[in-house]
């Protein structure tokens, strides 16, 4: 069965500087004529299908609109134009240590982020254990997460999203966290995970990396789609397509 | 049948579950893991009664017997509502760095905030009801109607949440005119002062104002010793409908394009 099926699919959203915008310079530029808020179409007529248990990567230079296509996929964002069908339980793992809170303890903050990913607290009661060796945390559940180093956050975001058995798993740019030993043995989980019957995506840099683990390539720039097919196929084109820039 | 059930059940105990870990999360933060963090919240509402009835009772407590009892079901109302809406209004741009990467109800994050509102305000209602009894006033089961409005205010406050939030993320100046605005209504609440000297017509545009209703609808019940008419408690629900209405509505338009002005 097609687990994940894009077609057609187009997302555009409005870019401008909001972080600072109010009221009064609204009505400012309004009254100016002038709008501060652009168009952007940051993916464009993107179409491809994967079966279940297939890896896809995904290439492409920076602003070639992957993390958006991934946002898309799991349901933050809505295409504007095209279909799109997801079907399963989804973790994503989009850019990692966000979303966590750096008031809270190791224990809390994985239980938070157990329970934002969608399982129940049986569950999260179950797998607890097993998620924090996975993650080597064990030392360290009580403290503070603001405490931890920026790889030992990244371990633990990994751990809770792979132990927990999604349908669906979205990896933006997360494997190459931790250092060898633990990239190696998330690397070694993820296979597992996949040949358990999940369905990736995997947006990644390291061309190795995906010609080693993906069943299907897709390869993006400027939001355009420029070809999805067989892995060696499309990273020799991507490849020759980065040594020819 | 028997299937779909089980997803339902299976949905809720998700929802539940993210619901309640959300909801210790801002508890967490709101007090500090410390008993003083809770004590502080409680004085902040106290020692504003205590500055108003110094300043105030030379004025209206002559006149007026339970003054100070007046004076509190005003404050205790305004607090909460000061209190739940400055959390709604914080609510999505606080998490943003949740919405922005992960698909989960919104409105979630506004309910859990309002849970630890209304924790504070369960409290200062305690000590409310201790300033009755020493002022006095006897109970009477009529006391128990203090639910109806409690629960309107509860509904207005998420609804009014929902409101300031959506307008928060997208004018990030809100919080500013917010602050301007919730003074005003201060004043217009008619908290420490009373309304009678104003003509008829004046004291009916008070009731234009829902903070006015529902803390009118309380003092009537404690001080003056009647459960309000039916068009005040129409009045009441009305409010508190027409903002949570309003709330969802931008909501449901908004869900998707919050996160650009994020």
């Amino acid at each position: 069965m097609k687990k994940i099926e894009l077609n057609n699919v187009s997302v555009s959203y409005i870019v401008g500087d909001f972080s600072n915008r109010g009221l009064k310079d609204v009505v400012i530029q309004k009254l100016k004529g002038q709008s501060t808020e652009k168009k952007f179409i940051a993916v464009k007529n993107v179409t491809f299908a994967i079966e279940e248990g297939e890896l896809l990567g995904i290439v492409g230079t920076n602003g070639a609109g992957k993390s958006t296509l991934c946002k898309v996929i799991s349901g933050i964002m809505r295409p504007t134009e095209g279909t799109m069908a997801v079907r399963g339980n989804i973790a994503s793992l989009l850019e990692l240590g966000t979303g966590f809170d750096p008031d809270l303890t190791v224990k809390e903050n994985t239980f938070l982020r157990g329970a934002m990913l969608g399982y129940t607290r049986d569950f999260m009661n179950k797998t607890y254990g097993s998620i924090i060796e996975f993650a080597e945390l064990q030392e360290f559940e009580d403290r503070k997460f603001s405490h931890l180093s920026s790889g030992m956050k990244s371990r633990l975001a990994f751990s809770i999203a792979c132990l927990v058995k999604p349908e669906i798993l979205i990896l933006d740019e997360v494997l190459s966290v931790g250092d060898g030993a633990f990239r190696q043995k998330s690397e070694q989980k993820m296979l597992e995970i996949i040949k358990g019957g999940a369905t990736t995506l995997l947006v990644s840099h390291s061309l190795d990396q995906i010609r080693r683990m993906a069943t299907k390539v897709l390869w993006l720039d400027k939001g355009q789609q420029i070809a999805f097919g067989e892995t060696k196929e499309i990273c020799d084109r991507y490849a020759e397509f980065l040594a020819s820039k | 049948m028997l299937d779909a059930v089980k997803k339902f059940t299976e949905a809720v105990s998700k929802q539940r579950f993210l619901f309640e870990e959300l909801v210790k999360r801002d508890f967490k933060k709101k007090y500090k893991r410390t008993i003083l963090g809770m004590l502080w919240s409680l004085i902040s509402p106290l020692m504003q009664l205590l500055v108003m009835a110094i300043v105030f009772t030379k004025f209206f407590a002559r006149d007026n017997p339970h003054y100070i009892i007046y004076l509190f079901a005003g404050n205790l109302t305004y607090s909460f509502f000061k209190d739940s809406t400055y959390g709604g209004m914080n609510a999505l741009m606080q998490n943003a760095g949740i919405i922005t990467k992960i698909n989960l109800p919104k409105y979630m994050f506004l309910l859990s905030k309002n849970v630890a509102s209304l924790i504070n305000f369960g409290l200062t209602l305690v000590i409310f009801f201790i300033f009755v009894a020493v002022d006095g006033v006897a109970f009477h089961f009529r006391f128990l109607m203090m639910i109806y409005p409690i629960l309107c205010l509860i509904i207005f406050n998420i609804g009014c949440g929902f409101i300031l939030s959506a307008l928060f993320v997208i004018f990030k100046d809100v919080q500013y005119l917010y602050d301007i605005f919730t003074l005003m209504l201060m004043y217009l609440s008619a908290i420490f002062y009373y309304t009678d000297d104003y003509s008829e017509k004046i004291q009916h545009l008070f009731y234009l104002n829902p903070l006015y209703v529902y803390i009118t609808y309380i003092r009537h019940l404690i001080i003056d010793g009647y459960i309000p008419g039916l068009p005040t408690h129409a009045l009441c629900l009305f409010y508190a409908l027409a903002a949570l209405g309003i709330g969802a509505l931008i909501y449901k338009k908004y869900n998707y394009k919050f996160m650009y002005y994020m």
